[in-house]
């Protein structure tokens, strides 16, 4: 594995950090405060710090470094995380965004937007900060232990040995500058991830001594019985007095990647004033005596011996610690470089096994795999009705057989179809940033909602759907949602929502983006359209079709260009993208209370529970969700309406009667109703209709076959399906049949498929 | 596979020759993926004539085309005697309804000869050439020109 393939790995836990960390943060937007939250985005940063750094990308290391700082005060509840804070935050992981994909294509971040934010970030951090007095868990607290570590198989350890929190802000903002030749106490008390990360304490302690002479000791209070050791659990610590002129800063630094993983603490130590409460005994550790030691547990044994006897002699040489540290910081970092990289060792294979959540595949292979399932899926069925069809008793050996066949392969079709599913949470999540810098940009303040983030739909459906929903979602922002003056004197919230909504629907996805603006300016794009030459002068329009006049080409009702919408090229690109998708766009408007877009799209490679029907002596299968009710008409509930319309009654309303043989041009008169069935069905618009149909079928599963992928769209159908006989089936689109009984043609959208 | 390599070394064509109301036909073998049997197609609404409809190959739903109707011929009424010629098309794949494969041709360039004029733009635009073999007439077809505006329309 070269480094490139390295660093791409890193990028793309990098965009499952960014998503993890704008989740978290519009969380806690949200009011929440669970300190796991906080962490998970902590962590989130982190992480993305931790590798950035791994690869020399300097200016997210930097970047990421400051924003992790301010959120750190959060997670020490310094920081109280306020609507202002969090907007900072956003931004801030917007920007840590633009960094990372900055670092993997190429390319530069607007050097002043990153300083500006730094500058935000900092100001939280040290700003709101409370001036804290030292975080002091008693030194004292480590001198009594001394003793108490002679015991080795006792786990309890009141020595200072809790997790701190540790923080960057408070050495910032209430240390003095180091005083030469001041000396820290540090404890570092490494937990089990720290090696299961592959970092070392005893590297990290030899580049702690690099910095200053060091007196080191191991406290190994926490080391139980053999027989209860756990040989990938962590369970020395240490304390270690550091006489340096450098900064408390520099010491973090040494453990800048390893913090999280271990507790660790460290403060201008007191022993310079009060000698007697020195916690610090140096341990000249004497390699020899582990150099007969081979097996890891003897040697933690003689270190435990080793460290009593120091202990003692400790006491009476308590006041050179500074001399006698240098050689001792060395020894112990040998003595533990043995230990460490044992446990190293074992714990990495623990954390092998511990990360095999979740795997990344290639995209072919999961749809080859597909593809198979299908086909088997298919060829069961044949199987079946063979069978079926050749044996007529129906309780041989071979039935029972099949139906378990049966059961087994539908199981392995739904698995199969989840790994392909995927939710469109994190397109919903891009659209936040989108509607926070856009909004941020024209002045309006917006909130998003989402719903139905978990709806699932197929990988290459998310894919095409951010490009039309970015566009839309720009468009609401910039004009849909008006000014905050003009809602507050329109008497509304002067706090703008935008709703996002996904949900299925009849066998398609469909999403919902509602704005509570000013809704379409009819007149004004009347009028715009007149001037475009869109439309005629003296057009006679429905308020609809004023309303779908936004998607025709070369329409903007912008008045002036901006960066963020206006140009021109807008709704028709969205339309046109989502048709391509295989989707429909509609809009609705309400003057005064905003619009509506509706978008459907297929469910591409989905399954598709469907009712099989018969029409004109066609099998088609009508998605199964579509359907309200099937009715049997009686002669007296139908209606004539008008020259060729009927109607039939159902329980006091009365619902159009469509056709599907004469919609689909599969007979040249109408059928008669009381001889089919009628199919209730509820389109997307709204409306009911009741379908005829010669006979139905049955109900079943079927997987959904592009009809484009060799043919083109055919109106009216929404795809085909392959039937356990082997035949082909078409799916039929509700909707667009739906839409052709109102009087649009089926076959305006098809002009050019009449050529092929 | 050598063999084809071998005879696109030389010049030569391979072309797979097969009849369609009494006129032979033919087209560049390396465009054909197999040939079936006919199995009866599900029609598609508002479809064009020559589109039969759409068949199962494998689990993908074919197209199938009457290429009789669509050269302009009368319309071919399907039999079990039929056969299917799966052709590719850059990226999609049709079957091609024609009346029985009736030969394998090696030929060079210069046995085809060119189009005579003809009156009929139809001719003019699917037909490439001509090829004079046994004192039997083959046209050789130009696939992507027939199906050019769905490709263009996909695009």
């Amino acid at each position: 594995m070269d480094m490139n393939e390295i660093k791409e790995i890193f990028f793309q836990e990098c965009e499952e950090q960014l998503a993890e960390l704008e989740s978290g943060l519009l969380k806690l937007n949200d009011g929440d405060r669970d300190p796991e939250t906080v962490n998970a985005v902590f962590r989130a940063v982190h992480s993305i710090k931790g590798g950035a750094g791994a690869f020399g990308l300097d200016d997210l290391v930097a970047f990421a470094h400051v924003f992790e700082t301010t959120l750190d005060c959060v997670r020490s509840n310094k920081l109280e995380p306020t609507q202002d804070v969090l907007k900072v935050m956003l931004k801030s992981a917007d920007v840590l965004a633009d960094l990372v994909a900055a670092s993997r294509d190429g390319g530069s971040v607007d050097g002043s937007r990153t300083r500006g934010l730094v500058k935000e970030l900092e100001a939280l951090a040290h700003g709101e900060v409370p001036a804290p007095s030292h975080e002091a868990p008693k030194p004292a607290a480590k001198a009594a232990p001394v003793a108490a570590k002679v015991e080795p198989p006792k786990p309890t350890d009141e020595s200072g040995f809790q997790p701190v929190p540790f923080t960057f802000d408070d050495f910032g903002s209430d240390e003095e500058p180091p005083i030469e030749g001041s000396t820290y106490e540090i404890s570092f008390k490494p937990r089990r991830e720290l090696y299961s990360k592959g970092n070392e304490a005893a590297l990290l302690l030899r580049d702690l001594s690099r910095i200053g002479e060091m007196s080191i000791n191991c406290d190994t209070g926490s080391l139980p019985a053999l027989d209860k050791l756990d040989p990938e659990d962590s369970y020395f610590g240490w304390t270690i007095s550091l006489k340096t002129t450098k900064s408390e800063d520099d010491i973090r630094s040494v453990f800048e990647f390893a913090e999280w993983d271990c507790d660790l603490e460290v403060k201008l130590s007191e022993a310079e004033t009060s000698d007697e409460e020195l916690p610090m005994v140096p341990v000249p550790f004497d390699l020899s005596a582990l150099d007969d030691a081979p097996v890891m547990e003897d040697a933690m044994d003689d270190t435990t011996a080793q460290d009593a006897a120091a202990a003692v002699a400790a006491a009476e040489t308590a006041s050179s610690v500074a001399q006698a540290a240098g050689a001792a910081a060395r020894a112990a970092k040998k003595d533990t470089a043995a230990a460490a990289a044992a446990a190293a060792q074992n714990n990495a294979a623990a954390a092998a096994a511990a990360a095999g959540q979740t795997i990344r595949v290639d995209l072919d292979r999961v749809d080859r795999l597909i593809n198979l399932v299908g086909e088997l899926v298919i060829n069961q069925a044949m199987l079946s009705q063979s069978v079926i069809e050749n044996d007529a008793t129906g309780t041989s050996a071979v039935n029972m057989g099949l139906d378990e066949l049966q059961q087994l392969t539908r199981e392995i079709q739904d698995s199969v179809m989840a790994i392909r599913a995927q939710p469109v949470k994190p397109v919903f999540q891009r659209m936040s940033r989108i509607v926070r810098e856009v909004a941020d940009m024209v002045g309006k303040s917006i909130r998003l909602v989402t719903e139905g983030e978990n709806t699932e739909v197929d990988k290459t459906v998310i894919d095409k759907l951010a490009e039309p929903l970015t566009h839309m979602i720009r468009n609401a922002v910039d004009h849909g949602i008006e000014t905050p003056e003009k809602r507050e004197a329109a008497g509304k919230d002067p706090e703008g929502t935008i709703k996002l909504t996904a949900k299925h629907r009849s066998g398609r996805i469909l999403i919902e983006l509602a704005d509570d603006g000013a809704g379409i300016n009819r007149e004004r794009v009347k009028q715009k359209a007149i001037d475009n030459d869109l439309i005629a002068v003296d057009a006679n329009l429905s308020d609809e079709e004023i309303d779908n006049l936004i998607f025709a080409p070369g329409f903007s009702t912008a008045d002036k260009i901006s960066d963020i919408s206006g140009r021109g090229v807008g709704m028709d690109v969205v339309k046109r993208s989502i048709q391509a998708l295989g989707g429909r766009i509609n809009i609705s408007s309400r003057p005064g209370l905003g619009s509506t877009f509706t978008m459907s799209l297929p469910l591409t490679l989905a399954v598709l529970d469907g009712m099989v029907v018969t029409v004109a002596g066609q099998t088609l299968v009508v998605p199964l969700t579509a359907i309200v009710e099937t009715l049997q008409p009686e002669a007296s509930a139908i209606h004539s309406f008008g020259a060729n319309q009927r109607l039939i009654s159902i329980r006091n309303s009365f619902c159009p009667l469509v056709d599907v043989g004469r919609i689909l041009n599969f007979r040249s008169t109408q059928a008669n109703p009381v001889e089919g069935v009628a199919l209730l069905v509820e389109s997307e618009g709204g409306g009911q209709r009741a379908l005829m149909v010669d006979a139905i079928q049955g109900q079943r599963q079927v997987v959904i076959k592009s009809l484009e992928a060799n043919y083109t769209h055919v109106p009216g159908i929404a795809a085909a399906t392959i039937l356990g006989d082997g035949r082909v089936a078409l799916i039929l689109d509700v909707d667009a049949v739906v839409s052709a009984s109102r009087g649009q043609s089926l076959r305006a959208e098809m002009s050019l498929a009449a050529t092929g | 596979m050598s063999y084809a390599a071998k005879t696109l070394v030389q010049g030569n064509r391979e072309l797979i020759a097969f009849r369609i109301g009494g006129q032979e036909f033919c087209v560049n073998i390396m465009s054909v993926r197999e040939i079936r049997g006919w199995t009866k197609a599900t029609p598609m609404p508002h479809a064009p004539a020559y589109v039969l409809g759409v068949i199962n190959l494998r689990g993908a739903v074919l197209p199938i085309v009457d290429l009789s109707a669509r050269l302009g011929m009368k319309e071919a009424e399907p039999t079990a005697r039929h056969v299917i010629i799966v052709a590719q098309m850059r990226e999609r794949v049709v079957g091609l309804l024609v009346e029985a494969v009736s030969d394998i041709l090696t030929i060079t360039d210069e046995n085809i000869q060119p189009v005579p004029e003809v009156s009929s733009d139809l001719e003019r635009q699917y037909a490439q050439g001509i090829l004079a073999i046994d004192k039997r007439m083959i046209c050789m077809i130009e696939l992507e020109s027939l199906f050019r505006e769905k490709e263009s329309e996909a695009a």
